[in-house]
């Protein structure tokens, strides 16, 4: 534990931020990050159901799905991979920024990442748009004439299991662009919060609890990159 | 450190090595995929995926060196759980042409 009786005063004059339910300061951030991490491990478990379903049903129809795979972009796939790494680099910089009390920095950071957020939604949507040109959305007009490139031998397979390839690829992306969206959105208000010197060495605790949020957002993609536009080029 | 007390922050350059570092992941795993490793490309494919996964946790998600153990304990608790779902599912579907 923290020697809080020697603190306790002190921070009750310094610190405005500090809640008079805490000891001090770093009880108060480690129980703010510890609840964050509650929410993130019902994120990660969100997703895992999503993993498992993929996972199961890539095993039941696997030509089917490697041939859905294979209909997706590696190149816009690696772009939006290294754009999302890049974003996490600004983020953990940004909480680094407020950490150290440049306001500044902390909101250009936090402006980047927004941008780079909108990067990787933007190419999303060039593949979404390819996805609906070669009529591979799932539903009535859902046409799969592709066959499976089993290192050069081609195997035909059933449209209807391709569907559900294409159905899995557009709840897992889509569940994570929109999570991508709600971080583009909490990111502008905190950089704005921020301009406006909400945030202190003191207290950035939103900073860094929105920071874990887009980690754990990149860590998804970084999951669902090789899932889905990888492992079946080669097997 | 009693004021700001022991955050874990590092220097910009380690978190910029980092990045570079899951950069190199990332072109390492695009370049694994167009080889034929056969059953292994997947395996290396989620291999690197997982030290990728582990460097943003431990170093930008500041777990490693946490003032609060108890988040590292509700992180690996997380991801042990998700194991659970995911081996147990597995374990039934997979057995079930064993007859």
């Amino acid at each position: 534990m923290h020697d809080s009786q020697a603190s306790t005063m002190e921070h009750a004059v310094h610190n405005p931020a500090l809640l008079h339910h805490f000891a001090d300061a770093q009880q108060q951030k480690d129980a703010a990050s510890l609840g964050m991490w509650l929410f993130l491990v019902t994120e990660i478990m969100f997703f895992g159901g999503m993993f498992c379903a993929y996972l199961v049903y890539r095993l039941a129809h696997f030509n089917a799905f490697a041939a859905g795979s294979q209909q997706l972009s590696i190149a816009l796939g690696a772009t939006n991979t290294a754009v999302l790494i890049i974003s996490s680099v600004t983020v953990v910089l940004a909480v680094k920024a407020a950490e150290a009390g440049r306001r500044k920095v902390l909101v250009g950071y936090l402006v980047v990442t927004v941008l780079l957020g909108m990067t990787f939604l933007a190419v999303k949507g060039f593949e979404y748009r390819e996805k609906f040109e070669k009529h591979h959305i799932p539903g009535p007009t859902f046409k799969f004439t592709n066959t499976f490139d089993d290192n050069g031998k081609q195997i035909p397979v059933n449209p209807k299991e391709a569907e559900l390839f294409f159905s899995l690829y557009f709840a897992m992306t889509g569940m994570h662009a929109l999570h991508m969206i709600i971080g583009c959105g909490l990111f502008s208000v905190l950089a704005v919060l921020a301009w406006k010197g909400h945030y202190s060495p003191g207290y950035f605790t939103p900073i860094e609890n929105a920071g874990l949020y887009w980690h754990l957002v990149d860590i998804i993609w970084i999951y669902l990159f090789p899932l889905l536009y990888l492992i079946s080029r080669h097997s | 450190m009693s004021d700001n007390a022991a955050h874990t922050s590092r220097s910009q350059g380690f978190y910029i090595a980092i990045g570079i570092g899951l950069l190199v992941g990332t072109a390492t795993t695009v370049g694994a995929a167009f080889v034929n490793l056969g059953p292994f490309n997947p395996i290396i494919a989620l291999l690197i995926a997982t030290i990728k996964a582990t460097l943003v946790v431990l170093f930008f998600m500041h777990v490693k060196g946490a003032s609060e153990k108890l988040t590292g304990a509700v992180v690996v608790s997380g991801f042990f759980f998700l194991a659970i779902l995911i081996s147990l599912s597995l374990a039934d579907y997979l057995t079930r042409s064993w007859r």
